[in-house]
């Protein structure tokens, strides 16, 4: 038996999709939530196609944020209720590393999916093909900040009664960088300015959230633990 | 040798206990008796390191347990209260990740044998959602033969254990003592063993 550094981590990984995969409905539902949100608008607004390309970026993105925050509740709770966080915290290992497994592993089931499916629902809002490729690039560097920062938000209200409206009204203000920086990256482009800066700023606060986050969560969790 | 000094462990209004002294030393153990709610497990968890004392100090071999905690923690063993165990995996599964997230390697074939140690034969690919609250408390006590440690800190191991397996618990501290390890319980029954002190709280 000897001991290694990276292993855990991808361990903490791999033991929450092995977690995902037994629970496959979770999945599939925050993915078919954020369908049918983002399907609603068309049908709410009407076959208006400049409209719709307009509100394309927002509506995508504002879709993608509600459906993270579908699953960030179940981040770190059943864990904690089974005593598995505990035994975490508890790991010789460093405790930090194996929650920023847990998140990795979250983007992965939430975040991912979303960038992949964005461009089938952006055909419907009528978006060019190229600014169907930024949308997608603005997601893949715009979901891990979501989960990152929600990391945050399921740490501070594990084992709050009603943690979960809690946790929206604590989250949400704070997507609003990177809901503002993302879908503006996507109108930049569709009203012909250089989508760069918006994409800059994103990776920006992307580096910040990846720095922070799981050393954040990890000091709330420990106060959680308590 | 781990070395509990002047321990007070405050719960909301209520002080659980205050100055707290005592030392366990190697290859030894410690029971720690008293009434529900008298902060036994309180006192477990402020001696992982889960919960920060009011007042007092932990020194394990003179070290602080806060200052140097992966040392520390590479050391301790601590089956708590809570299982810890995943529903949706089967044993086999649910020990490999437990172990691996605390750095340690080893084989199914180790896992496997512990298993059927403990009694568990043929139930290694069952998940955990489909064992009994006496086979739950064995495949966690199967980490006590994987996974290397100088202190034990069991928190009411003979819970929801039959006969034979507390024998093989028994004998597992008995050998666990005999190689220079100690241990810190809690029971609401005597425990078979010899040479130990008890604490009441």
């Amino acid at each position: 038996m000897k001991s290694q550094h990276a292993a855990p981590f991808i361990l903490a990984i791999r033991r929450d999709l092995l977690l995902a995969a037994r629970h496959k409905t979770e999945i599939v539902t925050a993915l078919f939530f954020f369908v049918i949100v983002v399907n609603l608008l068309p049908l709410g607004i009407g076959p208006d196609a400049d409209l719709l390309r307009k509100i394309a970026p927002g509506a995508l993105w504002i879709g993608a944020l509600l459906a993270t925050l579908l699953g960030l509740q179940r981040l770190f709770a059943p864990d904690h209720a089974d005593g598995t966080l505990e035994q975490m915290a508890l790991s010789p290992q460093s405790f930090t590393l194996l929650v920023a497994g847990k998140i990795v592993a979250h983007w992965l089931v939430s975040g991912l999916p979303v960038v992949l499916i964005a461009p089938v629902l952006g055909l419907q809002f009528d978006l060019p093909g190229r600014s169907l490729g930024l949308l997608m690039l603005s997601l893949l560097l715009g979901t891990p900040i979501l989960s990152l920062i929600g990391a945050v938000g399921a740490a501070l209200t594990l084992g709050v009664r009603g943690g979960g409206a809690l946790l929206s009204l604590l989250i949400l203000p704070l997507y609003i960088p990177a809901l503002i920086f993302g879908a503006g990256a996507v109108e930049a482009d569709l009203a012909g300015l250089g989508a760069e800066g918006h994409l800059s700023l994103l990776g920006a606060v992307l580096v910040v959230s990846l720095f922070f986050a799981p050393w954040a969560s990890t000091l709330a969790l420990r106060v959680a633990l308590e | 040798m781990l070395s509990v000094t002047q321990l007070t462990c405050q719960r909301g209004e209520r002080v659980l206990f205050q100055d707290l002294h005592f030392e366990l030393p190697d290859a030894h153990w410690l029971q720690i008796a008293g009434a529900n709610g008298a902060g036994k497990t309180s006192l477990l968890r402020i001696l992982a390191g889960l919960t920060e004392p009011v007042q007092g100090t932990v020194l394990w071999n003179g070290v602080d347990i806060g200052a140097e905690r992966s040392l520390w923690h590479r050391d301790l063993l601590y089956v708590g209260h809570q299982g810890a165990l995943k529903e949706e995996l089967n044993p086999q599964e649910n020990l490999l990740f437990s172990l691996g997230l605390e750095g340690f390697e080893s084989s199914p074939a180790a896992i496997r044998n512990a298993l059927q140690q403990l009694g568990l034969h043929g139930r290694e690919h069952l998940p955990v959602r489909y064992l009994s609250a006496g086979q739950r408390r064995r495949v966690l006590l199967s980490r006590l033969l994987l996974r290397p440690a100088r202190l034990w800190i069991l928190d009411e191991p003979y819970t929801a254990l039959d006969v034979h397996a507390s024998q093989v618990l028994t004998h597992q501290i008995e050998a666990h003592l005999q190689q220079g390890g100690s241990v810190i319980l809690t029971s609401h029954q005597s425990i078979p063993l010899s040479g130990g002190s008890c604490l009441t709280l």
